[in-house]
């Protein structure tokens, strides 16, 4: 067991750990942040994303003990004080998600991606977001929220295309 | 999805992850940026006893300029790699198939020094690091050695690191002002190259002065095209000298089959990545 | 005392308005309820021990080693249980001598898959019991594998491997629709007589290759059994099913068992099925006495989930040298893997009845054989049975129209029903009720720049273009709404085809909606709130929808095959129906009014001719009061509908894609994808956007990336997400989508259902848009998935052309050296 001390969604947290606990079931298992979530065992689907000092990274790559002393940042600490974050109210209002299991990891990518590049083409939230899989919508709704989130940047919820993109 | 039991070490010294090896020998597994061996131990396909994590060793990451060339730190992440001026401007067709490897949050925790010692013939680091002539700093309990990237790739994932020894730099000669581009051929983003090349070229006028060629995914290492390289060297950078010389790409060459494309079809790959990658890096 | 606001008359319809989802503010914020979330008190966790051969005999397992560790609670085999074990069902023997090989969840004596669960083990940590299933010791002796499926199929002519040995033989079941005999059209052999002497006869065989439904999330499930109830949480799209099946098979009565469905990520068919894995947790919680989880890794759904797909599909088309079509002679062989799943042969029969499409074919026959082979077992995947299908009779259009010498879309016009010709009963016995193929098609073609495209094609081709531009074409119907029970009835299927709802007026004026159907992605939550809204005109918002959870929601038959809102729509709008004629006697006696003078617009009854009224929300009070009721009346406006649909529905659509061949590497590049669908009426047109576009990519993959891939070994070779490769973001594009509406006459609100749409018609549209390129290189075909080599090869008329097998390898990343080897640093994908 390997005592590890890290800020997980502004909170600090410590616990005895294996040294083979994923970052992901740490996050899961430990500290109940199940808005994270598990889609595959190659590092592929981007499912588990979540953002470790600063960037974004998948959490079933990282082991726990690797993020000892570090920050990390959910999905679940993402709204604050009941407002949404401009992503997660794009994501809404552009019906970038389905059955919802990617969204976790799809907008954190998305926030880290927006971070680095603050108008991106659609090509290049195309590209930027390769490491994420989705299932259910084509992707055409998810590049279209993240361009929202780009073109509004703020969480006001305004009337968008709606169906006819 | 959960990896065997093993104990952690995370030195904050190379000479303290070498006294670690040399203790464990070969229950012992490098963890760079993990973002291959993680898999791999979430699978199951390896269990080690020991891991010992180069990430604290903050000596192992960064780049610096000495002079001839620049040394890039085993333990620099590819997001750096990528945005680094120093490799833009001196290591060109590096900085091209960074951009290409993997994805973002791969780029953000894996290695540059992982990948190559990992030494994934699939791998993107591999053919651009022969192509610039890299030189692999590798320290040992007994010192450092310096091997040349012609030597470093021995077989499928099989380097010629030793087994008590840790890569520790990056060394590349500066290629300033040579022309670069990474060809790369998936089927879909987020897979390995199913070939790819990595060109970088130097013109001296409309002459292509050198060229120096890497393939990736071409036999069980990343491969230098060297005929194509001596084709190139002293042609006009014109199509028809390119293609001519291109079509020399598969000598030497060893390719594997699988379900993304036989031998034959990634031969001709190459030949096609080849061109497109020399005229891409002269400007055509 | 009410809460609820009146909504005025005036208000917009809910029903066509593009409603931003109710479920979306839980899963934007990780609030998720997946089944893997659940942690319970003294809670076990299961690890699966799994054959890596195709077909053996376990002589032995031990498994002391296993139990001796700490932690580990038991380990247990099939031969430790018992009939309490239970069975995996067959619903659908599709004949009455299909052979159906006996499955047990856990076998314990012979296993016959690559990936099939021998022992069990139960530790206090998952980690723990997947340490504790490597010390699992299983011998096995090998037996011959019947791995591919025309050799299986062929076996009791050949002497090759038999999947069960008992059974005799690898041949299940042949499913034979004839409309000579069936009386609903003329003999097929005679039209494909007649066309040779005297008009065009194609053949050709198309390959639908196998594919793996992969739902983002890994299957999950909880079984609880403290209390008198046992109650499972499973990622299922079918809780109310399994309840059934749970007390069919395992001798525990219905009315113990509550499933609960909870937030489910992704089905698309994948999660059609009783599980081994389901049964197993079931059976451990119960041996043990403890609540149970189990969560399979991505690697393990990948090779023991169900697969879809996996036919030889054979056709013979016979056609007057105009281009009219004649007869059509279809035979298929199906791979059904190493069991008879639920559905099982049941889906390439769904398909028998849509490979005449929108024609007019006055002479068919169908024959599909189902084969059992040493793979996974296959069963539904979106569109089942209907895929292969449209794939299929819209191939051999596209060749039709090449012997013909017109225009792809011209013998498609020629074939088609005219929208005046409606309804019509086609060759295979269905009424369609509506359509209108030329409005799609028309839309489609404007939308699309169909004959600038086609130019530059011209363009292209005769200036010897190295990247050649294709057109692809389909115009696909479909049947939707699974299902009329009595359909279902005549074609053996094990249950009806009904689906039920409830309303309950709460009293404070809020409405819960209770379905059956069971949404894992469909966005029920806010669909059935806007239908129920503008029924009994309240606020969107004060409409709680209940699913998923049997306890809550007791009668239903889930989701799947298009049939929520076409079936569940209906009983919702009749459940609905019926607590307005519940609330009129209520309205009457407040208003003091006669019934007769009451009429009932936007959630408010008023007496006709006056300003008198009462709110829907103000009654639901007054019945929940019960202080002044009409004489006789029961208190309460609670209303439950269950349909059972009289018809089908079939939506339509013409669907165009162009795309860029690079024949230089075979690489393929979508240029443009448009679609013009006729769904019937639509509720939310951004989620019909978002079906339709995830239905798209979905029938895309399967055209050029998709395919499960077995070695020589029996070992499935793309069996993880980098070798079985789902597109990326950056694969794809946007796509241009649009409707046109003849609303369906087999519901009140005429919707025809689109979930399957986009995947049913995208596939052929791709793979015609890449023939129609590289065509004048002498291409007739190119095997699915059109990978660049296949595409290279045919261009290049290689030996293979482009239809030749997928290599049975994959790359091997991760399969590192032993431990020890320390010079393989890991780092750096």
């Amino acid at each position: 067991m390997t005592r590890i001390s890290l800020t997980v969604d502004g909170e600090k947290v410590s616990d005895d750990i294996e040294a083979r606990m994923l970052l992901v079931q740490y996050l899961r298992e430990k500290v109940g942040k199940t808005g994270t979530v598990i889609g595959c065992d190659t590092s592929n689907c981007g499912a588990c994303t979540v953002h470790l000092n600063g960037q974004s990274v998948k959490s079933c790559n990282v082991l726990a003990v690797q993020a000892d002393g570090g920050e990390v940042a959910t999905i679940e600490g993402l709204a604050t004080n009941g407002e949404l974050h401009p992503v997660q109210t794009a994501f809404r209002e552009c019906h970038g998600l389905q059955c919802g299991f990617c969204t976790p990891g799809m907008i954190m990518q998305s926030i880290d991606l927006l971070a680095n590049n603050p108008h991106p083409t659609e090509e290049e939230v195309r590209v930027g977001l390769e490491g994420n899989l989705c299932r259910c919508t084509g992707y055409h709704n998810i590049v279209r929220a993240v361009m929202y989130a780009a073109e509004h940047g703020s969480s006001d919820s305004v009337q968008s295309e709606g169906a006819s993109a | 999805m959960i990896p065997v039991q093993f104990d952690y070490l995370a030195p904050t010294s190379v000479e303290e992850a070498l006294a670690a090896l040399v203790e464990h020998g070969d229950e012992a597994k490098i963890l760079a940026g993990g973002q291959s061996l993680l898999p791999v131990l979430r699978l199951r396909l390896n269990a080690p006893e020991l891991v010992i994590d180069l990430g604290k060793i903050d000596s192992l990451r960064g780049v610096r300029d000495e002079g001839d060339a620049i040394v890039i730190g085993a333990m620099t992440p590819h997001a750096q790699v990528q945005t680094d001026p120093l490799v833009a401007e001196h290591a060109a067709v590096l900085h091209e198939a960074v951009q290409h490897l993997a994805d973002v949050q791969i780029r953000h925790r894996g290695t540059l020094g992982g990948a190559l010692a990992h030494a994934d013939p699939a791998g993107d680091m591999g053919a651009p690091a022969l192509a610039l002539d890299a030189q692999f700093v590798i320290a040992g309990s007994s010192g450092t050695r310096t091997v040349d990237a012609q030597d470093f790739f021995v077989d499928l994932f099989e380097t010629a690191i030793g087994e008590d020894e840790i890569l520790t730099e990056i060394r590349i000669p500066k290629h300033t002002g040579w022309g670069a581009h990474y060809e790369k051929f998936v089927r879909v983003a987020h897979q390995w190259p199913i070939v790819a090349v990595a060109a970088t070229v130097r013109l001296d006028g409309d002459t292509i002065a050198e060229a120096r060629i890497g393939l990736t995914n071409m036999g069980s290492t990343p491969l230098r095209a060297r005929a194509v390289e001596d084709a190139l060297a002293g042609q006009p950078a014109t199509e028809d000298a390119v293609r001519a010389a291109a079509a020399h790409a598969t000598e030497g060459t060893n390719p594997p089959s699988d379900l993304n494309g036989d031998a034959d079809y990634r031969s001709h790959l190459a030949g096609v990545l080849t061109r497109r990658a020399v005229l891409a890096a002269i400007g055509r | 005392m009410t809460a609820t606001q009146e909504r005025p008359a005036d208000v917009q319809a809910e029903i066509g308005r593009d409603r931003r989802r109710k479920e979306d503010q839980r899963l934007i914020t990780g609030r998720t309820r997946w089944t893997d979330n659940l942690q319970l008190n003294g809670m076990l966790h299961l690890a699966m021990v799994r054959s890596p051969f195709p077909h053996a005999t376990i002589t032995n397992i031990e498994t002391s080693a296993a139990k001796d560790t700490t932690n580990v609670v038991a380990v247990l085999t099939g031969k430790d249980f018992g009939e309490e074990l239970g069975v995996c069902i067959n619903a659908w023997p599709i004949t009455p001598d299909q052979k159906t090989p006996a499955h047990s969840p856990m076998p314990a004596d012979r296993v016959a898959f690559a990936g099939e669960i021998v022992a069990v083990v139960v530790a206090r940590t998952a980690a723990e019991a997947r340490d504790a299933a490597e010390l699992v010791e299983v011998d096995y002796e090998e037996l011959p594998a019947a791995l591919e499926l025309k050799a299986a199929a062929a076996a009791d002519e050949n002497g090759g491997a038999i999947a069960h040995p008992d059974l005799g033989t690898n041949k299940s079941a042949l499913w034979v629709f004839d409309s000579g005999e069936a009386g609903t059209g003329g003999d097929v052999e005679e039209a494909i007589a007649s066309a040779r002497t005297d008009g065009i006869v194609i053949e050709r065989e198309y390959r639908q290759q196998r594919l793996i439904p992969a739902f983002m999330e890994p299957r999950s499930v909880v079984v609880d059994p403290t209390g008198e109830q046992l109650t499972m949480w499973s990622a299922t799209q079918i809780p109310h099913i399994l309840r059934f099946a749970l007390a069919a098979t395992t001798g525990v009565p219905e009315s113990k068992i509550r499933v609960i469905a909870p937030d489910v990520g992704g089905g698309f068919g994948g999660k059609l099925q009783a599980t081994p894995e389901e049964w197993i947790t079931w059976a451990v919680a119960r041996r043990l006495g403890k609540p149970v989880k189990y969560t399979e890794t991505r690697s393990e759904s990948l090779i023991s989930a169900h697969h879809g797909r996996d036919q030889w599909q054979k056709l013979t088309l016979a056609a007057q040298k105009d281009g009219t079509v004649t007869g059509l002679k279809v035979e298929l062989l199906a791979d059904l893997g190493a069991y008879v799943a639920l559905v099982g042969g049941g889906v390439p029969v769904l398909g028998a009845f849509m490979f005449n499409s929108i024609y007019k074919f006055p002479a068919y026959h169908f024959a599909c054989q189902t084969v059992l082979t040493n793979k996974t077992w296959t069963d539904a995947y979106r569109g089942a049975g209907r895929p292969e299908a449209t794939f299929a009779i819209e191939r051999i259009m596209d060749e039709l129209a090449v012997e013909v010498g017109v225009d792809p879309l011209e013998v498609r016009e020629k074939n088609w029903i005219k929208h005046e010709e409606f309804p019509f009963t086609t060759v295979a016995g269905l009424e369609y009720d509506t359509g209108n193929y030329e409005a799609a098609t028309e839309r489609a073609k404007e939308m699309f720049g169909y004959d600038d495209l086609r130019a530059e094609q011209k363009r292209r081709r005769e200036a010897n273009d190295p990247v050649q531009l294709g057109i692809g074409i389909s115009t696909f119907t479909e049947m939707c709404g699974l299902a009329p029970s009595r359909v279902l009835g005549s074609l053996d299927y094990g249950a009806g085809g009904w689906e039920s709802a409830t309303i309950r007026m709460l009293a404070t004026g809020k409405v819960e909606v209770v379905t059956g159907s069971s949404a894992h992605g469909q966005g029920h939550e806010t669909a059935w709130s806007q239908i129920v809204a503008d029924r009994l005109g309240v606020a969107f918002e004060d409409i709680e929808v209940l699913h998923g959870d049997t306890q809550v929601s007791a009668k239903g038959l889930d989701t799947y095959g298009s049939r929520s809102l076409t079936v569940g729509g209906e009983a919702l709008v009749r459940a609905a129906d019926k607590v307005i004629e519940k609330a009129r006697p209520v309205a009457a006696h407040m208003l003091e009014a006669s019934v007769d003078d009451l009429e009932f617009t936007g959630g408010r009854f008023s007496v006709r001719g006056t300003d008198q009224g009462v709110a829907i929300g103000e009654i639901a009070t007054a019945v929940f009061a019960a202080h002044d009721l009409p004489d006789g009346m029961e208190p309460s406006l609670d209303s439950e509908a269950t349909y059972d649909p009289v018809n089908f529905s079939f939506p339509h659509g013409t669907h165009l894609c162009a795309i860029e061949v690079d024949t230089e590497t075979g690489a393929l590049k979508i240029r443009k994808y448009v679609c013009c669908d006729d769904i019937g009426t639509i509720i939310n047109p951004l989620i019909v956007a978002g079906q339709i576009h995830g239905g798209l990519v979905q029938g895309i993959a399967q055209a050029l990336w998709e395919e499960a891939v077995y070695d020589e070994n029996g070992t499935l070779v793309s069996g993880s997400f980098v070798d079985y490769l789902l597109p990326t973001a950056a694969d794809t594009i946007n796509f241009d989508i649009d409707h046109t509406t003849s609303p369906s006459t087999t519901n009140t609100l005429g919707t025809k259902g689109v979930g399957e749409a986009g995947t049913i018609a995208s596939t052929p549209a791709v793979v015609n848009a890449v023939v129609d390129a590289i065509r004048h290189f002498g291409v007739t075909d190119i095997q699915m998935p059109c990978t660049p080599e296949r595409v290279w090869k045919a261009v290049n008329g290689g030996t293979h052309g482009g239809t030749e097998d997928t290599e049975g390898a994959a790359m091997p990343h991760f399969d590192e050296a032993e431990p020890g080897n320390s010079s393989t640093e890991g780092a750096g994908a």
